[in-house]
């Protein structure tokens, strides 16, 4: 085999690597579709959001201290104390859930019965506004994530591998914190799986998503399963966040992550888990080799920025539903 | 009392459909034309035409544009960054290719260029509803950035990457190019602006705005009164983007001079038309230049007032700046669908009856 | 079926004296299959020039299929429509609209964001032809045009007595006003063949009453042809000059009313005999 096909397998490799990453990141959009019909545009502002905060605790930032600055002419920049890492995913979990509880409180409640398309931009407003309050709580310059997962290429894969394929091939190069991403985001997504197929609190969210007014009938709280999809949501953006966020720093950028997983889920299907997985997949795998077969060496590279668009734009010219959804049926 | 239509009564359906029935509101129009043709090019400094007057006329046509095609035809559209991409690659392309071509015919033809392509990414939408289609929109939008930023020829191969408007003169005064001066060039968005706004309230309150407004309120209904689905779709695509197209020409060629694609016609771009919109108020010509004028002059009122009065730290103005749009958009949702432009309109309905409650 | 009038092949003169004449309209063995599910079955009638022409049945009897085949929204898998004496092609809803069929929904499907009078004018959309140019520029066609309309659509306010909803934006109208409205937008079309989809459903009975007079009163002014489906039976009787009874997707009476209420099979499904 020649050398060039061991490379286009190790781009095979590392696009499932990110598509899991993508998954993840499509879950979290589809459990708040699911359970509540809203087109979250803001969960990638809530992994940088969240990845912030857990910075900001780690290393003992005071909140809005550039404000406080401004306004008093203070130099305040720090409490002075590091917590352990732990401690800080806890703080920002914390955060996550009072977050998930004044979206519901202040914007979701008001805006029941909208149209999906406005609730859809009343979360680019909240994407807005948490982008703006994120950066004015922990300032805006680019931060150090580090919760002690090894980084940089993994030599034990490349070493093992490197006689496949003659003299001209090294062995395969993978990243350590994505094969640990992958094994986080893979684990995760299969206790959301099994938390919404075999929960009380996952059946009640099923129940929610097929028909709000039987489950409220029934005596399911919708507010309280707004709130609980929310928190979970935020959950998955503090993970998605400190991974990315290990990778390559937390900064705005995070937040395009969402724009990632928006094909993800066109493919996918809005209201299917194993779409987003499936889908998530395709569109890791797909963008990396059509930037390696055909992207870089025709088009002059960077494809991945509207390859998965284009495949779910026209993906959804045939099949408006996508991979998984339901059938969208017309009725006069 | 203030505001009335007491004694005005129309005896033929011609009067009745006049854009502005009511006498007062004739007198206001045309107040505001008065304003923006003499008095504000009399007084204005080139740091308020160049921070607010001139991107608020630019910003305001592709407003316009966008409000036809989401607030008449209910189409939401992400792509308004790259279809004003289209719009300044196809001036510059145009501008180069033919010197002795007039600038308006090039900043014209660039509106048309930008309707084909805007037809082309509006074809999937009798497929993809909703936010299904708004998401597709975005295809539109990382795709047409990446081209103009990947293919040499849209920017005539030049090493920066960045295109730069050539110098162009109309009626002897310089509008384009390093040597450009303001006040013509105000004029000209101005004309623009003023001419396009009139065809867009002339095309929404005739036959074409009510096949529009039907297809947004109900489309399967619509198509059973006899609406082509595809045929006004496609037509709220095209003309949106002939808007929006003329946009980013006018802001290419006339008001920044030169262009990097992926800076000035991001995806924010696209939001900051989405979002002038959604606060002017959805289905209102009115509502698109309201819109565009809060949208364009907020960021510049917070930024003297914080910035150069308080002395405060430029980013954290930028921040409140990402907070009060956000914020705004929301609260317009949730309260004001319509936007300021109905506040102005229960305004109006207030003092009508004024001091009355009735 | 032995109840089928020998008076439907060409036209009779109704006990009120209105003249019938060909027909508008004939299905002919129409069979409509969702999947496994058959809705429509071998079902023939035709409705003539000027009649009131209904069709009830139970619920889920098909009623509303039956509807939306005629009205070109689904097609169906046998037999042939004869529209004006000429086999109908498969065409789009919208097609169907220019052809003269209009109608109103049993779920209101008004344009919510629209007023009274726009709602009616967008029933005129069918014999408006100004291009874009004109529209644009608001000159020349347009204007005239939209002033023409405007008057025939005036004329449907007036009689339906909705005058001073005129400007109301649609969505702030009670219920029974509403159906007026949606009435009057496919009577603004000015249709040879008018289909309602349970006109009365959710009234009271005043309203139910004002309904009537106005089909009746549509029918006799206009001289429209008016196809309507009902689950009402009482109103039906009253106003309709034949009636096509379906259950389970049979037809399985047709005649007038007198001689429907008499047949056997009807009165069964209505009183709900087994089916076996």
């Amino acid at each position: 085999m020649p050398a060039e096909f061991y490379y286009g397998v190790e781009v095979f490799l590392n696009g499932l690597m990110a598509g899991v990453m993508y998954s993840l990141v499509a879950l979290g959009f589809v459990l708040i579709f699911k359970a509540s019909g809203i087109f979250n545009y803001a969960q990638g502002i809530m992994a940088l959001f969240a990845a912030l905060t857990l910075v900001g605790f780690q290393e003992g930032q005071i909140p809005f201290s550039h404000l406080i600055n401004a306004i008093f002419g203070t130099e305040l920049h720090h409490f002075g104390w590091h917590m352990p890492a732990f401690f800080a995913i806890l703080a920002a979990l914390v955060i996550m859930i009072i977050f998930a509880w004044l979206v519901e409180k202040l914007i979701l409640q008001h805006l029941v019965n909208q149209e999906p398309i406005i609730l859809f931009m009343a979360t680019i407003g909240l994407a807005y506004f948490m982008e703006g309050f994120g950066d004015l709580m922990w300032g805006s310059n680019v931060k150090k994530l580090d919760i002690g997962i090894p980084q940089g290429g993994n030599f034990w894969i490349e070493e093992s591998t490197a006689f496949l394929g003659g003299p001209d091939f090294y062995g395969f190069y993978l990243d350590t914190l994505d094969i640990y991403a992958t094994f986080i985001a893979a684990a995760l997504v299969i206790a959301l799986v099994i938390f919404s197929q075999y929960t009380k609190t996952g059946r009640a969210l099923r129940a929610v998503a097929d028909d709000h007014q039987a489950a409220l009938s029934v005596g399911i709280s919708l507010r309280a399963i707004w709130v609980i999809v929310w928190a979970i949501a935020g959950f998955v953006a503090l993970v998605a966040g400190i991974m990315w966020g290990a990778k390559s720093g937390v900064q705005f950028s995070l937040s395009l992550i969402a724009l990632k997983a928006l094909p993800v889920l066109m493919l996918g299907g809005f209201t299917s888990i194993p779409g987003a997985i499936i889908g998530g997949l395709i569109i890791g795998v797909g963008e990396k080799m059509f930037e390696f077969l055909i992207g870089a060496p025709l088009l002059g590279g960077a494809t991945e920025n509207w390859f998965a668009y284009m495949v779910a734009l026209v993906f959804l010219v045939f099949r408006p539903q996508g991979l998984f959804g339901e059938k969208i049926i017309e009725r006069v | 009392m203030f505001y009335r239509e007491a004694g005005e009564f129309k005896t033929s359906y011609r009067a009745d459909q006049q854009t502005f029935p009511i006498g007062l509101d004739k007198l206001g129009f045309y107040t505001s034309l008065l304003i923006a043709f003499v008095v504000i090019p009399l007084t204005m400094s080139e740091y308020w035409a160049q921070a607010v007057f001139l991107p608020f006329l630019i910003f305001g046509i592709a407003a316009i544009g966008l409000n036809i095609l989401t607030g008449y035809c209910g189409q939401v559209s992400l792509g308004s960054g790259g279809f004003m991409a289209v719009g300044a690659y196809a001036c510059y392309k145009l501008m180069t290719a033919f010197p002795d071509m007039n600038i308006l015919i090039c900043v014209l033809l660039s509106g048309g260029v930008t309707a084909f392509v805007g037809l082309i990414f509006g074809l999937p939408s009798l497929r993809i509803k909703g936010f299904y289609l708004a998401v597709a929109t975005l295809a539109a939008q990382f795709f047409l950035v990446w081209l103009f930023n990947k293919v040499g020829w849209f920017y005539n191969y030049s090493a920066s990457g960045q295109i730069t408007a050539p110098e162009r003169t109309l009626f002897g005064y310089v509008i384009t190019g390093a040597k450009a001066e303001t006040l013509p060039i105000y004029f000209v968005c101005l004309g623009l602006l003023v001419f396009l706004a009139v065809i867009a309230r002339n095309l929404t309150r005739g036959a074409m705005g009510r096949k529009w407004m039907a297809i947004r309120d109900m489309d399967i209904a619509a198509e059973i009164i006899g609406v082509n689905p595809l045929m006004a779709k496609l037509t709220a695509f095209a003309i949106s983007s002939f808007y929006v197209g003329i946009s980013g020409a006018l802001l290419f060629a006339l008001y920044l001079g030169a262009v990097e694609v992926g800076e000035a016609f991001s995806i924010q771009k696209s939001f900051l038309i989405l979002f002038m919109i959604i606060i002017g108020g959805l289905g209102s010509i009115f509502g698109s230049l309201v819109g565009a004028a809060f949208m364009i002059a907020m960021p510049v009122i917070l930024k003297n007032l914080l910035v150069t009065s308080l002395g405060w730290p430029g980013d954290i103005a930028a921040h409140l700046e990402f907070m009060i749009v956000g914020l705004m958009i929301i609260v317009f949702l949730i309260l004001e669908p319509h936007g300021l432009a109905m506040l102005w309109r229960i305004i109006k309905e207030k003092l009508r009856i004024w001091p009355f409650s009735h | 079926m032995s109840m089928q009038s020998a008076q439907s092949a060409q036209g009779y003169v109704t006990a009120d004296g209105r003249k019938i004449g060909g027909p508008v309209m004939e299905m002919e063995n129409i069979t409509l299959r969702f999947g496994g599910v058959t809705a429509i079955q071998d079902i023939s009638f035709d409705i003539l020039e000027g009649e009131i022409r209904a069709i009830i049945g139970p619920n889920g009897a098909g009623k509303s299929s039956m509807l939306n085949v005629i009205n070109g929204f689904y097609h169906p898998q046998e037999g042939r429509i004869l529209y004006h004496g000429e086999e109908r092609k498969p065409l789009k809803p919208y097609q169907i609209a220019y052809q003269g069929i209009a109608r109103t929904f049993q779920n209101i499907a008004l344009f919510k964001g629209m007023t009274t009078l726009d709602n009616i004018m967008t029933g005129r959309l069918t014999h408006m032809k100004t291009n874009l140019l004109s529209q644009a520029l608001w000159w020349g066609r347009a204007e005239k045009e939209e002033v023409e309309n405007r008057e025939i659509v005036e004329k449907i306010i007036d009689f339906l007595e909705i005058q001073t909803i005129r400007k109301t934006p649609v969505g702030r109208l009670p219920y029974g006003l509403q159906k007026r409205v949606e009435l009057g937008r496919a009577l603004a079309a000015e249709p040879s063949l008018l289909l309602l989809d349970e006109p009365m459903a959710g009234m009271n009975v005043e309203e139910k009453e004002d309904m009537s007079r106005f089909i009746l009163d549509v029918n006799d002014e206009f001289g429209t042809t008016i196809a309507l489906i009902e689950h009402d039976m009482g109103v039906v009787m009253d106003i309709a000059d034949r009636v096509v009874v379906m259950d389970y997707g049979k037809k399985i009476g047709d005649g007038t009313p007198a001689e429907v209420r008499s047949n056997q099979a009807v009165i069964d499904a209505y009183l709900g005999v087994s089916h076996d």
